[in-house]
């Protein structure tokens, strides 16, 4: 009886808020996800059809998406920013994090303080002057304003999750390498960097996330429909006037965060233990 | 060993003097340095003080301006729809931070228990944070709809505990907590991951003490739990009191500020008044005076936790 009793307390009090919580934080991905799939006529008539169901699933709206609209061409540009500024970002800070964490010169422990306060400066702030220097370098609506100004907050996440990572490799390696005579580069181009090839993977990552995520530049400095990023263009585009097509709206919504949660699930291990990782250090 | 080092000085001999440049470590530091601060200089601090500069002047799209001191400021005092957006931002930052915490601070508690399929439970929580924010808002703003919305649908049509379908972002208020609701939907995963993180650093051998000592579950929390939990804690706040407070995405995809300018929080005001507006000038003021409020809630949850887990410290030794 006394097993039954904590069993049952066991379920009140943890499996059934856990699915409570599973339930609420995934439902709007489901809602996206069906409503992609509704035709018009169960769309907007709960009373004839149960509305957490399709009946007659049709892909009429993901048709729409792909066809009538710039769509694939907004998905490439996402997806070539990202990788761009993702590719310049690791670049910069696998350098800038080495210089601080390994190379120990005077003030490093300041410039390593200078980059996470950076990370502290948000967007909602810069996009004005940034506005107005991306109109005076002549990079108003052109994918390389944002190419150029991602890396601002992708550089200071990149590199504070590297620092860490560094840290966690043994400094006996590289000792070792230079007794036997290699210089400094070929440490780090042979020793440190394959070393650092998982924290390279989830700074990979998350700034890939940020970038797909980005929305406030985006917005303020690309104009051309075509030029757009998935996440301005769905919200600009797709709706006409006061008309909106809520089946191909969650259908580019949920196009939209496939890839990145594609990508997320195959790092996910990375994802969580760089995450739990950067904010315990 | 021997034929490591061959290899080494090999490569040495043939680009001599290059090598030598890239082993001299002042040379070493500033080449490594040089792309990430070049970039940070160029896009982050420089428009970083252009914007501060800009707040002081009347620049327009296309026009340069001139310096016309605190007339930006004095303006705005003077602008019912500027003090709506700054007490909006403090009412979304205040609640919507006390809600992610209450709830994933739950949630990490949950989630701490011994229970089947772990990891790929924490996989599926983190899914509505690594989501890009808009596509999410935009399944918000159909769940909001006010003719179709499903939440209605469940309270008037299956509960029956309603009569009338919920104008979810028609009226002022309403819309204020359907925004405020959608943020605390989307900063809950974040909060449970991290707080469970530091729940699992926590050794089961101080619960055992405590239990030993007949303290209650209650009270297990709040002397164990709590003051352990209170580094990474005070590093989640910061981080997320400044990202809620800076929110734009959210608002401008669900309401874009309405109706009637009601749910504008200071970064959707300054958006809609320096860009599409074209008053960029008066853009940048509302912005800037996003960094007095911005320091004052880092350093207050920064330093208000990191002394109360400094306290908490003494106490228990």
């Amino acid at each position: 009886m006394a097993s039954w009793d904590s069993a049952l307390k066991r379920w009140i009090t943890v499996y059934l808020p856990l699915m409570l919580f599973v339930f609420v934080l995934l439902f709007p991905f489901y809602w996206m996800a069906i409503t992609t799939f509704k035709p018009n006529a169960e769309l907007y008539n709960y009373k004839q059809y149960n509305p957490f169901w399709v009946k007659s699933p049709t892909l009429a709206n993901v048709k729409k998406l792909l066809f009538d609209t710039d769509y694939p061409q907004w998905l490439f540009t996402t997806m070539m920013v990202a990788v761009v500024a993702t590719a310049i970002s690791l670049i910069c800070s696998v350098l800038a994090a080495y210089a601080i964490q390994r190379l120990r010169f005077k003030g490093s422990a300041y410039v390593g303080l200078a980059i996470y306060l950076a990370y502290l400066v948000p967007p909602s702030i810069l996009f004005i002057p940034l506005a107005t220097m991306i109109f005076k370098f002549g990079l108003f609506d052109s994918p390389m304003a944002l190419i150029l100004t991602y890396p601002t907050f992708l550089i200071p996440f990149c590199t504070w999750l590297l620092i860490g990572y560094f840290k966690s490799i043994p400094y006996e390696l590289e000792e070792c390498a230079m007794i036997d005579g290699a210089t400094r580069l070929q440490i780090l181009r042979r020793i440190t960097m394959p070393l650092a090839v998982p924290g390279l993977i989830s700074a990979g990552i998350f700034a890939f996330t940020l970038s797909w995520n980005e929305f406030i530049y985006a917005l303020a400095f690309i104009q051309s429909a075509e030029k757009k990023t998935v996440p301005v263009a769905v919200l600009t585009q797709l709706v006409e006037g006061d008309v909106y097509h809520w089946g191909s709206l969650m259908a580019g919504a949920l196009f939209g965060s496939i890839p990145v949660a594609l990508l997320y699930s195959f790092f996910v291990e990375y994802y969580v233990s760089s995450l739990t990782g950067a904010v315990k250090e | 060993m021997a034929v490591a080092a061959d290899i080494w000085t090999e490569g040495e001999e043939k680009q001599n003097w290059l090598v030598r440049l890239f082993d001299w470590k002042p040379f070493l530091v500033a080449i490594c340095l040089a792309p990430a601060l070049g970039l940070l200089l160029v896009f982050l601090t420089y428009p970083l003080g252009l914007g501060v500069w800009l707040a002081f002047t009347d620049t327009r799209i296309g026009r340069s301006g001139v310096f016309i001191g605190l007339e930006n400021f004095e303006s705005l005092l003077q602008d019912q729809v500027f003090l709506m957006s700054v007490g909006n931002t403090i009412l979304y930052t205040v609640v919507a931070t006390i809600g992610k915490f209450a709830l994933g601070l739950w949630l990490a508690l949950l989630l701490n228990h011994h229970l089947p399929f772990k990891a790929l439970l924490r996989a599926i929580i983190l899914v509505p944070w690594i989501t890009p924010t808009v596509l999410s808002a935009i399944a918000f703003w159909w769940i909001y709809d006010p003719q179709f919305s499903i939440i209605s649908y469940v309270l008037v049509d299956v509960l029956g505990w309603k009569s009338t379908y919920i104008d979810f972002l028609g009226t002022p208020w309403h819309a204020r907590w359907s925004l405020i609701a959608a943020n605390i939907w989307r900063g809950i995963p974040f909060v449970a991951i991290c707080l469970l993180a530091g729940l699992q650093t926590i050794s089961p051998s101080l619960y055992e003490a405590a239990m030993l000592d007949g303290a209650s579950a209650w009270q297990r929390f709040r002397h164990v739990t709590m003051p352990m939990l209170m580094p990474i804690l005070a590093v989640v706040l910061t981080f997320s009191v400044l990202f809620t407070f800076t929110d734009f995405q959210l608002v401008y995809a669900i309401t874009r500020g309405g109706p009637v300018n009601s749910t504008h929080l200071m970064a959707t005001l300054a958006f809609q008044r320096g860009i599409p507006g074209g008053q960029l000038g008066e853009g940048a003021a509302i912005a800037v005076a996003m960094i007095p409020f911005l320091v004052f809630a880092t350093l207050f949850s920064y330093f208000a936790l990191a002394r109360r887990k400094w306290q908490q410290g003494e106490s228990n030794d």
